[in-house]
């Protein structure tokens, strides 16, 4: 067997027993939810009785053990059924795949502004150690890095919508535009820059800090020495040397952060009408849609492990000294 | 007591980490003195809508589109952020000790139980889990704290755990061991007091993000409805963002300033406490 496919086995192996225990949590949280599938249905029918909810608890199995439930409940989610929104009258798994596109977009493009600009700011922060440049990047990152990111996002539509009038505020297309080819892919991007932006701020702050930290701790190692010894410039010290293994903390750290982003990604989508599953999760939570908020919960958790099973992948073919066997 | 002096003595000398300090007694004395100054609740209607800062010699800070005191919102509000933001801290870190030192301290199948938990409170995205954790048992001050100290411990178990495994082979404690003494007094007396300071820098700086969590979900409408917090003056604000911004910016700069004073005595903390660290 390939020593990467036996790795992505093993890898699996350890993933699985902490999806379903964050499924048997999901479970238990879903009892817990004040209401059932059947009271709502009741409720909207304007009250029901005894017998008809009688009979609709054995239609959804709710009349049955908790044992037998929860066995139920995790051969549905084993075969990705997570359950009916009676909100939305659509199967869970459909509500969420609709809205999974537009969050990752959101989410990858703000990851990949993040990443580029705290690394292109950390090594110019380290470069010019204790200097103005270091001082203001800094200074800033500070400031970034404690700065509630939907209050930024208010200032940002404030800013470049209210007051300036560049960029649309709200929703991912324009209403109406019935726009196709390259004239719609402008649209949603002139849609995308301000929640991109909004959102990257935070991890480009973490980034930038991470990024200058593990740059100096490189440098502070005995082969850069010898490369300075040898006459390498440096220009060439900084980014053929130092920075391809300043680089590993920070592909760490975006497999960390998978969570926090897509956290992030619920106030992002709300303060910005951003059509995707933060806004549906915070849309659920108001309509009392718990089959619905669960579920998202559920396959968020799902997309952190995946997530971070690619990276370590990634990890293993950047570092040679890291062996996926 | 000279450990105290020393540490005193270099933390003063950074002058972020004062600074920062400052703005966190700043942060403090309002929240202390919201009572004194603003006797009523921050939720009555006093003023004319709409009053912009500097308007009304009575309203400093102006009023919202309600006509509520924006300077009595924005000093309860310190009050309920600090206090969510420590409590939930202190809760976190709590649960997060206990959870730490059993594993480190017993190993086996007591690590591999506890830690395949905390693996998996760390895999399910913290703010979403908030949300759900703070939508099913209602929003009150008490569910809020209690769902971001859920979130938050796993860091601080997986740092005791660390910290207790590498002291649990070390002669003094074996020494201690060797006579005999039980394991809950080892635990408590000579194992836990030596991981204090890490544990204090890190909980320091979660602090930081129990405040910009519990601003995030009062935004979202999650917030204890009989309690006035920065966050749900933001998100009523956005509904008047065009006409009148000042409702969202003044309670936003409060969050971020004192995020800002937390993050700096952490690591003003940090560099204290590690003196071998400081240059880095």
């Amino acid at each position: 067997m390939p020593p990467t496919l036996r790795f992505l086995l093993r890898r699996l192996g350890q993933a699985i027993p902490i999806i379903l225990g964050i499924a048997i949590f999901n479970f238990f949280l879903l009892h817990m939810a004040p209401g059932d599938a059947v009271d709502v249905l009741a409720g909207e029918a304007g009250g029901a009785t005894p017998e008809y909810v009688a009979q609709l608890k054995a239609k959804f199995g709710l009349d049955q053990p908790m044992h037998v439930q929860l066995g139920k409940f995790l051969w549905n989610v084993a075969t990705l059924n997570l359950g009916f929104s009676f909100r939305h009258n659509m199967p869970v798994v459909d509500l969420i795949l609709a809205r999974l596109p537009a969050t990752l977009l959101l989410m990858i493009c703000a990851i990949v502004l993040a990443f580029s600009a705290g690394l292109v700011l950390g090594v110019t922060a380290a470069r010019n150690l204790n200097k103005a440049p270091d001082r203001i990047i800094s200074v800033m990152a500070l400031l970034a890095y404690a700065t509630p990111i939907f209050w930024i996002g208010l200032m940002l539509i404030l800013l470049f919508s209210v007051k300036l009038g560049w960029l649309p505020s709200s929703g991912m297309e324009t209403i109406g535009g019935d726009l196709s080819g390259a004239a719609r892919i402008w649209d949603v991007a002139r849609h995308l820059v301000l929640p991109a932006v909004t959102l990257a701020l935070f991890f480009m702050a973490l980034y930038t800090r991470l990024m200058r930290a593990s740059m100096l701790e490189v440098y502070g190692l005995d082969y850069v020495t010898v490369a300075r010894a040898k006459g390498v410039g440096e220009r060439g010290i900084a980014y053929r040397h130092v920075l391809r293994n300043a680089l590993l903390p920070m592909i760490t750290m975006l497999g960390l952060q998978v969570g926090s982003l897509l956290g992030g990604s619920v106030l992002v989508e709300t303060v910005f009408g951003w059509p995707g599953l933060g806004r549906l999760a915070f849309e659920s939570v108001f309509q009392r849609d718990y089959n619905l908020l669960l579920g998202i919960l559920l396959l968020s958790s799902a997309l952190v492990v995946l997530v971070n099973l690619l990276i370590d992948l990634l990890y293993a073919r950047l570092d040679p000294r890291i062996e996926v066997a | 007591m000279q450990g105290l002096k020393e540490f005193l003595r270099r933390f003063v000398r950074n002058w972020p980490a004062v600074g920062g300090f400052a703005l966190l007694m700043i942060v403090l004395v309002m929240a202390l003195a919201a009572p004194a100054l603003y006797p009523g609740s921050p939720w009555d209607l006093v003023a004319q809508p709409f009053l912009w800062p500097g308007a009304d010699a009575q309203f400093r800070l102006g009023s919202d589109m309600m006509g509520r005191d924006l300077g009595a919102g924005l000093f309860h509000g310190a009050r309920v952020s600090l206090l969510i933001g420590f409590v939930a801290t202190l809760v976190a870190v709590l649960a997060g000790i206990a959870i730490g030192a059993l594993a480190g301290y017993y190993g086996g199948w007591v690590d591999d139980v506890l830690m395949r938990l905390t693996e998996m409170f760390q895999t399910i995205p913290p703010f979403i889990f908030a949300i759900v954790l703070v939508a099913i048992f209602q929003p009150t001050v008490a569910t809020i704290v209690l769902a971001i100290g859920a979130v938050s411990w796993p860091a601080v178990a997986r740092l005791v755990r660390g910290e207790v495994m590498a002291l649990r082979n070390r002669e003094f404690v074996q020494a201690c061991i060797a006579i005999g003494m039980n394991d809950a007094r080892i635990i408590f007396r000579h194992i836990l007091p030596n991981t204090l300071a890490p544990v204090i820098v890190t909980g320091s700086l979660m602090v930081a993000t129990a405040i910009l969590t519990e601003a995030g979900l009062a935004f979202l409408g999650l917030g204890d409805p009989n309690v006035m917090s920065w966050g749900t003056i933001i998100g009523a604000g956005r509904d008047v963002l065009r006409t009148a911004w000042y409702v969202t910016a003044i309670p936003g700069v409060a969050i971020l300033l004192t995020v800002l004073g937390i993050n700096l005595v952490g690591e003003g903390l940090n560099d204290a406490l590690n003196p071998r660290l400081r240059q880095k």
